[in-house]
């Protein structure tokens, strides 16, 4: 019985970054518990698409398939979401798959996130301590603290806010709410709060802070539930005083 | 560094919304309600405000500047932004839109606004009393263009008083910018009244 059941897909693909999309139909039998990445893998078994024709396999990207690396990010039903925990079974069908607009195409579903990666260094996302001899134990961080710092410390960079957010586009420089979020990450851990000031510099432009134009879509879309936008508003209120201090002039800078 | 100006000119986007544009729409709405008290509250009102000292820098440095600032760089973020409310039609998201909108509409409603009434009465082509507004009023296609005009300035105050504190850093928790949403529909109710009872005393008189 099961045998006949087939599931639906209409994948926009692209064969190569500076060709143009086109969509493809594939009609692929049925399993149980299957999620996106698995209905992929079958039409890489048998790269026939809903017309009989044999077509190349749908290329995407994938790692950790626990929905912790972030890779296999895609638009899925209109929403952005990781493949690897879209069940078919919960989706609509005819399922439609498209890769995410906010990034350029490599192949496919597959995505260059180069962008993301770029905003980390721009930030300096990180915290500095190597030096030439030991710095010996940092200072400690309260309990209450850590536990919404780890919150943020989930986000793994999946590219989902950045494409659920109107103000970053084409248009628009603006490098999304997944880095300022690493900022308020960093500036919040005792250490790293020694380059807080350098950190809220680099995000006071427009294609940092000022880029929001708080549509609140980023928290609403999160697979890992960070609240982006609490990030970004206790950002507002950092870097408003650190501009009055740089101004004004403080005990750190004169 | 590079992005300096854009930071500095973002913040000076918004606090000039609130100080002083905000400021000066709630008195502006405020003085013209004297209109519902009749013709000659509404002239004494009028003349108090147009007797005021150094009018002329009153008006140059708590209206026209600032306004003029905060529209031509509010049409470059309203162009900056591309609307997805079909993928994500979150409530925030709508206002995000209607902020952009009603941003556009009410810069047109404003230059007619001000054309209509300051700078013909600056050339001499009009004369600021009650008959002048109650003139344009009581055509029925400005009352309806005056009406969305209004309500468009209202709403846009209103929505941008919640951005505004939240750009500033005074409502980060989720719950604190919750209240402010309330906050600003209520000011959005009240004010919205003052301006229309306003419209309708000019146009009918009651």
């Amino acid at each position: 019985m099961s045998e006949n059941k087939t599931v639906t897909m209409i994948i926009t693909r692209q064969d190569h970054p500076d060709e143009s999309s086109y969509e493809e139909k594939f009609e692929i039998p049925y399993r149980e518990n299957m999620n996106v990445i698995s209905a992929l893998m079958e039409i890489r078994r048998n790269p026939v698409n809903a017309d009989g024709e044999p077509t190349t396999p749908v290329y995407w990207d994938m790692g950790c398939l626990e929905e912790v690396c972030g890779a296999c990010s895609m638009v899925i039903n209109g929403t952005p979401r990781q493949s690897c925990t879209a069940l078919v079974d919960q989706l609509e069908q005819p399922i439609r798959l498209a890769p995410m607009t906010t990034f350029p195409v490599n192949r496919d579903l597959a995505v260059d996130r180069s962008r993301m990666f770029d905003s980390l260094k721009k930030v300096k996302a990180w915290i500095p301590i190597d030096g030439t001899y030991d710095l010996g134990p940092g200072p400690k961080m309260p309990e209450s603290k850590r536990q919404w710092a780890y919150e943020l410390s989930k986000c793994m960079t999946c590219g989902v806010c950045l494409e659920a957010c109107p103000n970053v586009n084409s248009k628009s420089d603006f490098i999304g709410p997944a880095p300022l979020s690493q900022v308020r990450l960093f500036n919040s851990h005792p250490t790293g709060e020694m380059n807080k000031s350098e950190r809220l510099q680099t995000i006071m432009d427009e294609e940092g802070l000022m880029g929001c134009g708080n549509a609140q879509n980023c928290v609403q879309s999160c697979p890992k539930g960070i609240p982006l936008t609490t990030s970004i508003a206790a950002l507002n209120r950092d870097t408003a005083i650190e501009s009055f201090k740089s101004f004004f002039g403080s005990d750190q800078r004169v | 560094m590079a992005g300096t100006r854009g930071y500095v000119n973002r913040r000076l986007h918004s606090l000039l919304g609130v100080v002083p544009i905000g400021i000066f729409l709630i008195q502006h709405l405020t003085v013209n309600y004297f209109a519902t008290r009749g013709p000659e509250a509404f002239n004494a009102a009028a003349h108090f405000m147009e007797s005021l000292p150094y009018r002329y820098v009153l008006e140059t440095f708590i209206i026209f500047l600032p306004l003029l600032f905060h529209s031509i760089y509010g049409v470059y973020i309203a162009f900056t932004a591309k609307s997805n409310l079909s993928n994500f039609g979150y409530f925030r998201n709508w206002m995000f839109i209607f902020q952009r909108i009603t941003g556009i509409i009410t810069l047109i409603f404003i230059a007619w606004h001000v054309w209509e009434t300051r700078i013909a009465i600056g050339f001499g082509w009009a004369e600021l009393n009650y008959s002048l507004m109650e003139g344009i009023l009581t055509e029925p296609f400005f009352f309806w263009f005056y009406i969305v005009g209004v309500i468009s300035t209202t709403f846009h105050f209103s929505n941008g008083l919640w951005s505004f504190f939240v750009s500033w850093g005074i409502t980060v928790s989720p719950r604190s910018q919750k209240i402010m949403t309330y906050a600003s529909i209520i000011i959005f109710l009240a004010i919205s009244y003052v301006g229309v009872r306003t419209l309708i005393q000019f146009a009918y008189g009651i």
